[in-house]
């Protein structure tokens, strides 16, 4: 039996300062943010776009010059997926490395173009596993319509993998009149969810090694692009949108919060969890609104938009169950707070790590 | 009825917080024992909610942190070695020993796992022969009996090479402890529901005789929790000091005889140390003389680590509501959530967790 992921938890209890990297830096918290924030960004500056990676979005969104058109911009983004097992209700490894960098361009508001693959493999692995995933990649990314055009590969020795790691970087162009971004969001603003929360990280838990539990879930791993180009030619005042992946719409919020230096706040019983993740999450200790999503978009929009905002995602099919969970505020800035079920208050913090179960 | 949300129903819930304000006519200050009720409270907002005269102090029933520092340490040193695989709760993984944690060691090299069911370490055992696998054995009464199923089920199988480190701890002791405390101030106890669920009521009829305190079983949900507080503030406002079980679609009067029996068997009480608090007589189990050789303690020699709380805490204080997580030195300064110096820090459901939490945030919540 292969262990269980320990960085696929998170508790209440704090890291401390680690000599060492430990699985929380990769778990979309407060640990990863301030591994990026302490030890890649100032290693990395002093370069001409060294700002635009302090901005720290979903993808890079860099000005090409008058040449290739008023206003139109290039989108740059990469992602690495380690995903274990490699197969969950719903999908693979393959093609949550397509949709989750095709996502990361599509809620910068760019229409993805092109993607790149790197396959880092474990010798021994299986060549008709490997070919499953391969097609399943292929047809995500027709599916998606963005083309893969240039990849690698690497074998490690036995041992030294996991058996396939992805990585996937992709390009895609902005449009003119399209701005997006924290600086664009007002007190006021409405923010809206693009659908049930929980589905894929909780559909992977349900099959990992040493935690099978019956669920009757599926990953919601898509390609976001239809509703976030929806939004955006609809004319609809966008201001931001994000992915809720790791670390789930609470990381997300409080990303949006503290960039935006506004406050947040989500009336709980609004955010729709299905009945087989808040069963799940209640059984193994764990909060939904930190659980990782794959087909989700959390989208900042002018109050008065919030309607027809929602009426132009319902007509996708990765927004049909679109709704309005909360709204930005001037009080509290950098925090999120939530309107609980039974009308309390409550701090919905960014996680230090993931979440481990509870005891009790 | 699926007992997802029907327990959070927020017009039942208003029904529960309106009758206990138009009860309450005097300051009355309850202990919620468990630190499920805890995180129930705080994830909900439910302190709140009350009225300004009912306060809920939150007590040492979260066993992540009274579990003690020196056992903590003798995890660490067990879970370090290279013949072993640790298998633990997911929350015990990141409490701060003397240096480090669980964490730390699994970075460094160790072989530590998440398990959901203490069985499934014997697995890993029948698994692994060549390795020693330690399961750590904590919790109050609520995951004592899956813990001894473990041991029972290690010699029954004839495993060599599986031990348990335990830590258990009691709550009858534990409410003693703090009704014998000379500044006590807790007037009414939410007793755990879980721990009633497996040892039952009757441990607790001499608690309400003795201090004269309501005490009421009480369960988890927001309606659960909301419940107890209302029966509590009843009988208080009455005069009354009884036991009363708020929670019966979970727990019998008698508990679980079954449970009760695999962990007579298996476990002894003994003096327990808890951490912020210090040692409560009796307050503990330990693996009974006849499983002493699967003790992990025993087997990895590791019973002479000890180690020293840090003088500046006043845990013990907080946790007996004598003192407010704010008007400890230390609070805020040398004890962080980052880097704790007690058990209330420690935990996200502990009393100096939480105060800091909302100090943080400043009017975000008030």
């Amino acid at each position: 039996m292969s262990q269980p992921d320990i960085g696929s938890w998170a508790c209440p209890v704090p890291l401390r300062d680690h000599p060492n990297v430990v699985m929380g830096h990769g778990g979309g918290g407060r640990l990863s943010a301030e591994l990026v924030a302490h030890l890649f960004l100032p290693a990395f500056g002093g370069t001409p776009l060294s700002g635009t990676l302090a901005e720290l979005g979903d993808s890079a969104v860099l000005d090409l010059g008058p040449e290739f058109g008023p206003g139109m911009r290039l989108a740059f983004s990469t992602d690495s997926y380690v995903v274990r097992p490699r197969f969950f209700p719903g999908g693979n490894i393959g093609d949550l490395a397509i949709n989750g960098t095709v996502n990361d361009l599509a809620v910068a508001g760019a229409v993805p173009l092109a993607l790149s693959v790197g396959a880092i493999l474990e010798e021994g692995m299986l060549l008709d596993e490997l070919g499953v995933i391969a097609e399943t990649m292929g047809a995500a990314a027709r599916a998606a319509q963005v083309s893969i055009v240039t990849g690698d590969t690497k074998v490690v020795d036995s041992g030294h993998g996991d058996g396939l790691y992805l990585n996937t970087a992709g390009i895609g162009l902005v449009p003119a009149g399209v701005c997006l971004g924290p600086a664009q969001v007002r007190p006021g603003d409405a923010v809206l969810l693009s659908g049930p929360i929980g589905m894929h990280g909780t559909a992977v838990l349900s099959v990992r090694d040493g935690l099978e539990f019956g669920a009757d879930l599926v990953t919601d791993s898509a390609p976001v692009t239809p509703l976030t180009q929806g939004l955006l030619t609809a004319g609809l005042r966008v201001a931001m949108m994000r992915d809720p992946t790791r670390g789930g719409v609470a990381a997300t919020l409080n990303e949006m919060a503290v960039a935006s230096g506004t406050g947040i706040e989500i009336v709980e019983r609004d955010v729709p969890v299905p009945d087989t993740v808040r069963a799940a999450c209640g059984l193994l200790g764990l909060d939904p609104l930190y659980i990782a999503n794959e087909g989700k978009v959390v989208v900042i929009v002018r109050g008065p938009d919030s309607e027809p905002a929602l009426d132009a995602m319902r007509r996708t099919s990765v927004g049909r169950d679109a709704t309005r969970i909360g709204t930005v505020t001037a009080e509290h800035p950098g925090v999120v707070v939530a309107r609980t079920g039974i009308g309390g208050r409550r701090v919905v913090d960014l996680p230090l790590a993931e979440q481990l179960p509870r005891i009790c | 009825m699926k007992y997802l949300d029907e327990f959070g129903d927020p017009e039942l819930a208003h029904r529960l917080l309106d009758d206990i304000a138009a009860t309450v006519t005097r300051p009355w200050a309850l202990m919620e024992v468990c630190g499920g009720q805890t995180h129930t409270i705080v994830r909900n907002g439910i302190d709140q909610l009350l009225p300004e005269d009912v306060e809920m102090i939150h007590g040492p029933g979260c066993p992540v942190c009274v579990t003690p520092l020196e056992t903590i340490d003798r995890a660490l040193a067990i879970a370090a070695r290279t013949d072993v695989i640790f298998c633990s709760f997911g929350d015990m993984i990141r409490v701060p020993g003397s240096q480090g944690d669980l964490f730390r060691v699994k970075s460094t090299g160790g072989d530590v796992r998440v398990v959901y069911s203490p069985l499934d370490a014997v697995h890993i055992a029948e698994q692994n022969p060549d390795k020693q696998v330690v399961f750590f054995g904590i919790g109050f009464e609520t995951t004592a009996p899956a813990n001894a199923m473990t041991v029972r089920l290690a010699r029954q199988r004839g495993l060599t090479n599986f031990s348990l480190l335990v830590s258990h701890v009691l709550v009858p002791p534990a409410i003693t402890a703090i009704m014998d405390s000379p500044s006590a101030r807790v007037q009414g106890f939410l007793a755990a529901g879980h721990v009633c669920t497996v040892m039952g009521m009757a441990q607790y009829t001499p608690l309400v005789e003795k201090y004269h305190v309501p005490i009421v079983v009480t369960g988890f949900e927001p309606l659960d929790v909301l419940e107890g507080i209302r029966r509590a503030v009843h009988q208080l406002e009455e005069g009354r000091a009884e036991l009363d079980n708020a929670y019966p679609r979970a727990v019998q009067p008698a508990g679980n005889p079954a449970a009760q029996a695999v962990v007579n068997e298996v476990f002894t009480t003994c003096d327990r140390a808890w951490r912020g608090i210090g040692v409560i007589p009796a307050s503990g189990w330990r693996l009974s003389p006849d499983y002493l050789d699967l003790d992990a303690e025993i087997r990895f020699d590791v019973a002479d680590i000890v180690a020293t709380e840090s003088a500046e805490c006043r845990a013990g204080e907080v946790l007996q509501g004598q003192i407010k997580p704010v008007d400890c030195a230390a609070f805020g300064t040398a004890c962080t959530p980052r880097s704790p110096l007690g058990a209330p820090m420690v935990s996200s459901e502990g009393a100096c967790a939480a105060y800091y939490q909302f100090r943080r945030v400043g009017s975000a919540v008030s």
